[in-house]
């Protein structure tokens, strides 16, 4: 495996411990293609951070081999190693202002100091900040220091930029349009990627692929749409978008379809993702924007509900239901204007396809 | 032009909300009263009082009333001793102050300025009873049998010209009266008794220096003494002149020398500067001011050592507290709380005992020399001398004082993300560029808030250099303490400590200035 691959970034076999009981990363192997746009998606402690700081080299690997363009780089230290950061908060050195921020990198790598103006220009420019060079970081809003945090990643032109969690301090609407910047530069500079984040739909909206972390490893690595249509377990389906669980056993297992009967008797058709055997306990997942109400006959599951609850969400309608036991059965309907009255205490017939309804690994 | 903003009575803003916010300001103080109470009672006042005491001179225009005015006729930068007025006034005011018992202390005080003084005082104390003062008492008497009854003055003191036209001998008279009731107790009957011959002699000059207006004021048939001065006038030049200062240098020799007269005259106001100038090692001569003969200069050397001896201590605190301060901020917090532990435990230890234990540390037997004569680092005999000295007050306080030095570095230190140096890094500066140009001046803040508080502790400290610093190792606080409690020259102490008071404001003010009070942080 240790073959050359082109692989901007190579984990093989990578594993870390701190403590030397548990393992925070657990066998780790991932390739990022050059110019990918790659991010490292979980909830806290899953080790996608850590993983980062491997890479980075703020922390040894406790075993495997790091690659960067096919150079192994666990013993080189990390001012050695050219990879660009962005911080969590940012790390802007308080005590310069934003063009010394950025000149920084550029005076450590001894380029004369008219290149050095310009360079900081340019990327003050590419973020939008040409004004602000004489600004104390203290001086700027949120959204500008992250700007100035990913221009001094980027002014001295590394291959690979690293992102820690770099819009976790900022409001809704900012990290929505940092989003976009952070994609538009990456595709305009054709750099390599590495972000980490625990917010699904940062990760879903700017990634190439997505690496799903939980308990030290990868769950699922696949692009955006693969890992939101075709989970390949419950954590990541439960993990990206909303979701609704229903618990059962396989029933028959033939022709890539499954029945499965729910613990109070409904049977369903689903997709078989992830069990194996006739008799398997399973959890059935299913997306609430995928269910319709009152079916037409032909529609593959058809189930009753009772509503309990209904949410006004704008362009379109959050129900909740009580379905085959499940008293958190969500239900989203789009906002046409013409859909019938939905009231709580009412009945209603549920359907969905059998495609829409995976059948994975059974959770609790 | 807008008019000026009003709520909605018409009321104008700035007043109402004055008033919102005045049963607010009113709680405050309310709350901080009892501090602010207890800080001036114990604090402030008795500072200014001491700062006072450094001008503070009452003594000597309060002993010598008589004297300090006479004496401002005489011209002190001559060589001519003062006249025989001047010791006529001397006599009257020693009287009472041999009789109050306040001429010694007066002695001393003049003796801070010119040696040897206070055994004039102490001598002339127990011979001025002895003087003869009969002299114009006799004159006045002959003249006019009146003059030597008590109604006498009685009725001198309701004329309008008492006490303008006479000084001198409302002074003396004053003295008197005071004599008395000292010598016989409150209910002495003074309206009984002609007052003693020195108060004569006081009305002698006195009379002399009457302009006509005043003898014809004095004699007219109106004036209820026209009995008393009528005809006097022509009488005076057969009065005999005073015979005081032959009597005085009968007494003591001190009387003869013109140095001593020009302390008083100096010294005669009740505000001076002459502790001023001797703390920094100077006095005033008739020459103007002029440096202390170089055996009495200590002041100035003193002030110098202490400066530099603050400063080498507060640079080692740095040195020394650095390190572990980053320590502090770095290792985990169970480790981290254990060396905070041990960096408070000092001050968990009272101070007389930490520093007698670096006297047994650092004596010539003690354990650091016995470790070196072991290691054959040194030679027995050449033993080195750590206490009692310079070094001894360096390495003791610099222990005691790094506690102050630490606590502000760990706390900017614990605010420093470790990620600004991680930054550094991935920027390609290496361990050291990124500690040089990223972590060290963030940690700015708390090396300025801990040198400003080891400084100025150590600049004032008194205990250990006292203890430990043998005669070389004092500081300047020792030697104030010295006048406080030893020497008793509080004048001297006062000034002292404004100076040392002074010059810490200004280098508070000069580090302002430079490195900006707003970039100190303690915590």
């Amino acid at each position: 495996m240790s073959t050359t691959n082109g692989a901007a970034v190579r984990f093989e076999k990578v594993q870390k411990s701190y403590d030397g009981k548990n393992l925070v990363v657990k066998d780790l192997n991932l390739d990022i293609a050059p110019g990918e746009f790659l991010t490292m998606l979980g909830p806290s402690g899953s080790g996608k951070t850590t993983c980062l700081m491997m890479l980075a080299g703020f922390e040894p690997a406790t075993h495997g081999e790091i690659f960067l363009n096919d150079q192994p780089i666990n013993n080189v230290p990390p001012y050695k190693r050219g990879i660009g950061m962005v911080f969590q908060n940012y790390a802007l050195f308080p005590h310069m202002t934003v063009a010394e921020n950025l000149a920084f990198p550029l005076q450590i790598r001894k380029l004369p100091k008219s290149e050095r103006d310009a360079k900081v220009q340019k990327a003050l420019d590419m973020v939008e900040l040409g004004q602000f060079g004489n600004r104390r970081p203290i001086q700027l809003s949120g959204g500008q220091q992250q700007r100035v945090a990913v221009a001094r990643a980027l002014v001295f032109d590394p291959d690979l930029v690293l992102m820690d969690e770099p819009l976790g301090a900022l409001d809704k609407q900012l990290r929505e349009q940092m989003q976009y910047e952070i994609k538009h530069i990456h595709e305009n500079l054709g750099i390599t990627v590495v972000y980490v984040t625990h917010d699904q739909s940062e990760a879903l909206t700017m990634s190439d692929r997505v690496a799903v972390f939980e308990d030290g490893v990868i769950q699922q690595l696949s692009g955006p749409d693969a890992l939101y249509e075709n989970p390949k377990n419950s954590f990541v389906a439960q993990f990206i978008g909303e979701n609704n669980k229903l618990s059962g056993t396989v029933k028959s297992l033939e022709d890539g379809r499954c029945r499965v009967e729910l613990n109070d008797g409904t049977e369903l058709s689903a997709d078989p993702v992830n069990v194996a055997n006739v008799g398997d306990k399973t959890t059935l997942s299913l997306r609430p924007e995928r269910i319709e109400f009152e079916p037409v006959e032909s529609t593959e599951n058809v189930v009753n509900g009772t509503i309990k609850e209904v949410i006004y969400h704008g362009d379109h309608l959050r129900v909740v239901m009580e379905v085959a036991g499940n008293d958190e059965f969500i239900v989203k309907v789009r906002n046409r204007g013409d859909q019938r009255i939905l009231e709580p205490g009412q009945m209603h017939s549920l359907g969905w396809a059998a495609n829409d309804c995976k059948a994975l690994d059974f959770v609790q | 032009m807008t008019s000026a903003l009003t709520t909605h009575d018409g009321q104008p803003l700035h007043k109402s909300l004055a008033r919102a916010l005045r049963r607010e300001k009113l709680r405050s103080l309310l709350l901080i009263a009892p501090l602010l109470a207890f800080v001036l009672v114990t604090f402030v006042f008795p500072i200014a009082d001491m700062l006072f005491r450094s001008v503070e001179n009452s003594i000597v225009p309060d002993t010598l009333p008589g004297t300090t005015r006479t004496i401002q006729s005489w011209d002190a930068t001559g060589d001519e001793l003062p006249s025989e007025e001047v010791y006529t006034s001397l006599a009257d005011d020693l009287l009472l102050a041999q009789e109050l018992k306040i001429h010694t202390r007066l002695g001393s005080r003049l003796n801070y300025d010119q040696p040897g003084i206070a055994s004039t005082f102490r001598k002339s104390g127990r011979q001025v009873r002895k003087l003869d003062a009969s002299a114009h008492l006799d004159s006045f008497s002959e003249f006019n049998k009146e003059w030597g009854t008590p109604s006498a003055w009685a009725d001198i003191k309701t004329h309008a010209l008492w006490p303008t036209a006479f000084p001198a001998s409302s002074i003396a008279f004053n003295n008197w009266t005071r004599y008395i009731i000292s010598d016989e107790g409150d209910d002495a009957d003074l309206s009984s008794m002609t007052p003693y011959g020195t108060v004569y002699s006081a009305l002698f000059y006195d009379v002399q220096k009457f302009n006509d207006d005043q003898w014809s004021q004095l004699t007219a048939s109106s004036s209820a003494v026209s009995h008393l001065f009528t005809g006097l006038k022509d009488q005076l030049p057969n009065f005999p002149s005073a015979n005081y200062k032959e009597q005085f240098l009968d007494i003591d020799d001190g009387w003869g020398e013109i140095d001593n007269w020009r302390t008083i005259h100096r010294l005669s106001p009740r505000m001076v500067d002459s502790y001023y100038w001797a703390s920094i090692d100077r006095e005033r001569t008739v020459e103007g001011v002029e440096h202390k003969p170089a055996n009495e200069r200590i002041y100035v050397k003193l002030f110098i050592r202490t400066f530099v001896m603050s400063m080498v201590i507060t640079v080692s605190c740095i040195l020394l507290g650095y390190p572990i301060a980053y320590l502090l901020a770095t290792l985990p917090t169970r480790t981290s709380n254990l060396l905070l532990i041990l960096v408070l435990l000092p001050f968990w230890t009272s101070l007389l005992v930490r520093t007698s234990a670096w006297k047994v540390l650092l004596q010539q037997q003690g354990v650091i020399n016995d470790i070196l004569v072991w290691a054959r680092i040194i030679g027995d005999d050449g033993r080195l001398a750590l206490i009692n000295n310079i070094t001894g007050t360096i390495i003791t306080m610099t222990h005691i004082l790094l506690p102050f030095m630490i606590l502000p570095l760990f706390s900017v230190m614990k605010t420093i993300s470790p990620s600004y140096v991680r930054a550094a890094k991935s920027m390609g500066a290496t361990d050291w560029t990124a500690f040089r140009r990223v972590y060290f001046p963030n940690t700015i803040p708390g090396i300025g808030a801990g040198s400003i508080l080891v400084f100025i502790l150590s600049i004032g400290y008194y205990i250990t250099p006292e203890l430990v610093g043998g005669t070389s190792g004092v500081f300047i606080s020792n030697r104030i303490a010295y006048h406080i409690s030893s020497s008793l020259n509080w004048g001297l102490a006062a000034a002292l400590g404004s100076i040392l008071l002074a010059s810490v404001l200004i280098l508070y003010w000069a580090y302002d200035k430079v490195v900006g009070i707003d970039n100190v942080k303690l915590g």
